[in-house]
């Protein structure tokens, strides 16, 4: 892994979610109400709502166009809907967060 | 022969570990014990009770004079070290060296001492050492002292209830949302300082410390936000780091802490070390139970025995008399846990068990920690609790049964306990009514006129007469808000009022919230509910909020925002057009369009875009419409008696009052008004929720329009003869709505439920509660009738809305 800072802790409120722009579009970085922070594609499966504008509630997020529930965890949809977002190695450390730079620039597809 | 063992630091882990080699090989060692302080070993995590007053130092002795002296170590006390010579093998203190053949570093930890002004000043203390008591202990013995402690973790918390036990003023300063935000949850905290609120000690959460003030002695200290608390003496208990210098300044490898192996042993083969000072696998150590593991791995590693270290699980308990709170494991949410939450808020109870593949992982209980052992033996055993999944949070001693009673709360209300508000009917009137026959909610509603009016406390009439014929009622299904709760909107709204929850872990540790921190159903209602209600108290929370009212914009299906500048009652100006026309070409906006609510949307603008677009649109004074919120939206207007031939009353003039005064609160729903100036009604007012009709001889005032999903004409509330008193009853409207209503239900639906005839007692009927309305209005928009485009159009707000990071520009490799 090739870990890379992408900026504070702070720099996103607990309960939210920033942006990371990428070459295959943008990685939503989301920091729990426990401090943990997750990244995940920033594209609902269900019609491309952007999962970095949703409530952030335990280890999940309600994506803000319809309402779909994802993991953070694991990227899958929740409860009876189907679909799933790709998920991104990230990890905090002396409260700089950080994203495995090979994986966000080899995308999602890899 | 005998080896020379050389130990610095005589605290309980170097102490426990002379008690392992003592009983391994009694006369294998000779040893030369230094400490700094002028005593020996004794129990430091009895201090706080020693400084409450409820033991002596006598007490919490664990080694004395009898002990050394039996024992043939040489004890060289009150001498602190001040240098290993690792190549002669010779520790000095000032008053001269001792040699070794095998060196224990045990040093402990120092306390952290905030880097503010004043922090040497007289009277700032640590809390360490017995040195550290015995000078609270002094300086509590002026009368009604006032002391201030730094730091809400386990140490600052004892500290201050000593303090506090000892008849000082104590207030705690926490720099995090929480207490001890490393060992419990917020849900746990809150009731943690709940309780030490009762007991007389103030707490500040989010509090950082700028300054300590003072001349020649402490006097007080001040905050980051300004509030100074007066102080004559400060404790500062903010977290220790372990003392390294020693072992730094004889170069042995120090990370945070000196690096040991699994077998206790430094960087020098000769020379081990134990206890707080020590970092093993990048982890530091706090507790005593893992020191003593430490202990008994240095005595084998010493006496040539096989030992390795392998911290396990702690746990923790607070040593303040009378506060229950125990915490084990890992209870941070994570990848594949799952939680238990019970809670029992009559009684103080919260209990949080995680669990992870069918393990328990980890465990914070509060109020009632008798089961805290058992939790902690399954946690460290790693045992299978799928068989007990359903009943673990009981306790070991819960096998099947009953869930707790939740109409037991109502059962046990007195007879003379308030049901109804609106009509004044006493619980005892309602058991009567059931005595004299009633059996169902309509029986209860037509004897006593109890739930007849705003319907409020129909849970609870339900209630009563579940828990009064039992069986033979069938409970209706009440829909609760979401799967975090079994209760209603209406019974939360009430709750909240009635018990006085100012805080969101505050609902949801008292009404027994499921979840951690909610969903995105309730959390966007109980900050509504919250702020609605305790406009002083509550800070709005934007995290709970939908992506519109955070990002004060509309999103549209590709992620882009609408912008909508407020144009009062419909009017403009060629400024104003001029400047929503320049920014439409400078942000490339795609589609500029003219709404409904008679003024200009902007649509397609990118997140980060909007601080600048607002800033800009702000220039030529436009501020936010909020065509975002569940708040006031738009006044519609006609031109009224300024140009119009038939207009019988200024309804533009009207219309922009009542823009003015309303404008910036958030209410259940979205509210959208209307003035016509005359019976044509041009500004469409009677499908409004609040629509008025300009007369020759007045105001017709209409509630409850609709022409969204249904399609509903407003009904008369009331037909005035001024301008003013228009504006009152709509104010007045506006707050009983905002009061009363259930998250997202329009005006009309809150209507239907209510009666236009309870609205109209309430407001057009009371003038002294339609007063008590306005005052409360008024005062909610003293804090809440704010331009978030103003607030917004700030450099930071300007970054809090862009990416984080920008990888696009990175090379591929």
């Amino acid at each position: 892994m090739n870990w890379l800072d992408i900026g504070a802790l702070s720099d996103i409120p607990q309960r939210g979610a920033r942006l990371v722009k990428t070459m295959h579009g943008c990685v939503a970085v989301f920091r729990t109400g426990d401090d943990e922070v997750f990244a995940i594609d920033d594209r609902c499966p269900h019609k491309g709502g952007p999962l970095s504008e949703g409530i952030v509630h335990g280890h999940a997020v309600t994506c803000p166009l319809h309402n779909m529930v994802i993991s953070l965890e694991s990227g899958l949809a929740q409860g009876a809907d189907q679909g799933a977002v790709a998920t991104y190695p990230a990890r905090v450390e002396d409260g700089r967060i950080l994203l495995d730079a090979k994986r966000l620039i080899r995308g999602a597809a890899a | 022969m005998k080896q020379k063992l050389v130990i610095i630091g005589a605290g309980m882990a170097s102490g426990r570990v002379i008690e392992h080699l003592l009983a391994g090989d009694p006369d294998g060692w000779d040893i030369t014990l230094f400490n700094a302080e002028p005593r020996g070993n004794y129990n430091r995590i009895m201090l706080s009770p020693v400084l409450s007053g409820e033991k002596t130092y006598q007490d919490i002795v664990i080694h004395d004079d009898a002990f050394y002296t039996g024992h043939n170590i040489t004890c060289r006390f009150g001498e602190p070290v001040v240098r290993i010579d690792r190549k002669n093998k010779v520790v000095y203190s000032n008053a001269g060296g001792a040699p070794y053949d095998k060196l224990l570093i045990a040093t402990g930890s120092a306390p952290f001492i905030i880097p503010v002004a004043g922090k040497d000043l007289p009277g700032v203390v640590t809390y360490r050492d017995l040195d550290d008591t015995n000078a609270m202990m002094a300086a509590a013995e002026k009368p009604g002292g006032r002391a201030v402690v730094i730091g809400g973790g386990l140490l600052g918390l004892e500290a201050a209830a000593g303090l506090k036990a000892r008849g000082m003023e104590v207030t705690v300063i926490h720099l995090m949302g929480h207490l001890m935000e490393r060992q419990l949850d917020p849900a746990a905290g809150y009731l943690l300082q709940k309780d030490l609120e009762a007991r007389g000690i103030a707490v500040h959460c989010k509090g950082a410390t700028k300054a300590i003030l003072g001349k020649d002695h402490v006097e007080a200290v001040l905050l980051e936000d300004g509030t100074v608390y007066p102080a004559d003496m400060v404790c500062m208990a903010v977290g220790i780091r372990p003392e390294t210098r020693l072992a730094t300044d004889a170069a042995l490898d120090v990370a945070r802490g000196v690096n040991v192996t699994d077998q206790m042993v430094t960087s020098d083969p000769d020379i081990l070390a134990v206890g707080e000072c020590v970092e093993h696998d990048s982890q530091l150590f706090g507790l005593v139970a893992p020191l003593y593991d430490q202990a008994r791995v240095v005595a084998a590693t010493l006496l040539g025995q096989d030992a390795a270290f392998a911290p396990v699980q702690t746990a923790t308990k607070l040593k303040v008399t009378g506060v229950d709170l125990f915490s084990a494991g890992d209870f941070a949410d994570g990848a594949g846990r799952e939680d238990i939450v019970y809670r029992d808020p009559a009684r103080g109870v919260y209990k949080r068990l995680v669990i992870e593949k069918d393990r328990l992982v980890g465990a914070v209980m509060y109020g009632d920690t008798a089961d805290g052992p058992w939790f902690f033996g399954l946690i460290k055993d790693g045992a299978d609790i799928a068989p007990m999944r359903d009943t673990l949070i009981f306790g070991p001693a819960y096998q099947g049964g009953a869930q707790a009673d939740p109409l037991a709360a109502v059962a046990a209300l007195p007879p003379d306990a308030e049901i109804c508000g609106c009509n004044g009917i006493c619980k005892g009137a309602i058991t009567a009514a059931i005595d004299a026959g009633a059996s169902t909610l309509a029986d209860i509603r037509a004897t006593t006129k109890a739930s007849a009016s705003c319907g409020t406390c129909t849970g609870l009439v339900e209630q009563v007469l579940a828990s009064t014929l039992g069986d033979a009622f069938q409970m209706p299904a009440a829909q609760p808000i979401c799967g975090c709760t079994d209760l209603t909107h209406e019974d939360v709204r009430r709750l909240i009022k009635a018990r006085g929850l100012k805080s969101m872990p505050a609902v949801m540790q008292e009404l027994g919230w499921k979840t951690p921190c909610g969903c995105h159903v309730c959390r966007p209602a109980l900050n509504f509910y919250l702020l609605a209600d305790w406009p002083q108290d509550y800070t709005d929370d934007p995290q709970s909020r939908f992506v519109n009212e955070r990002n004060h914009a509309n999103i549209q299906k590709d992620g882009t925002y609408s912008v909508v500048p407020r144009m009062w009652g419909g009017m403009t100006n060629p400024r104003e057009l001029r400047a929503i026309a320049d920014a439409a070409e400078k942000y490339a906006i795609p589609a500029v369009k003219v709404t409904g609510g008679q003024r200009i949307d902007l649509l397609g603008v990118q997140k980060e875009h909007l601080p600048h677009i607002w800033a800009d649109l702000n220039a030529a004074g436009l501020v936010s419409g909020h065509a975002y919120s569940k708040g006031l939206r738009t006044v519609k207007t006609c031109v009224g008696t300024d140009f119009c031939r038939f207009g019988t009353q200024d309804s533009t003039g009207l219309g922009i009052k009542l823009e003015k005064r309303l404008w910036g609160s958030w209410t259940p729903h979205k509210v959208k008004l209307a003035v016509s100036g005359c019976p044509r009604n041009c500004a469409e007012s009677t499908c409004k929720d609040v629509g008025i009709i300009c007369v020759d001889s007045g105001f017709e005032i209409g509630v409850g329009g609709a022409a969204g999903m249904d399609l509903k004409e407003t009904e008369r509330l009331a037909k005035v003869e001024t301008e003013a008193e228009a504006i009152d009853l709509t104010v007045a409207f506006v707050q009983l709505y905002r009061e009363h209503a259930k998250y997202l239900d329009r005006p009309y639906k809150w209507l239907a439920k209510v009666g236009l005839d309870w609205v109209q007692a309430q407001i057009v009927d009371n003038p002294a509660n339609r007063a008590a309305l306005i005052k409360r209005f008024d005062l909610s928009q003293s804090i809440y009738q704010r331009d978030p485009w103003a607030d917004r159009a700030t450099p930071q707000a300007q970054a809090d809305f862009a990416p984080l990071a920008d990888l696009t520009k990175e090379a591929a490799e």
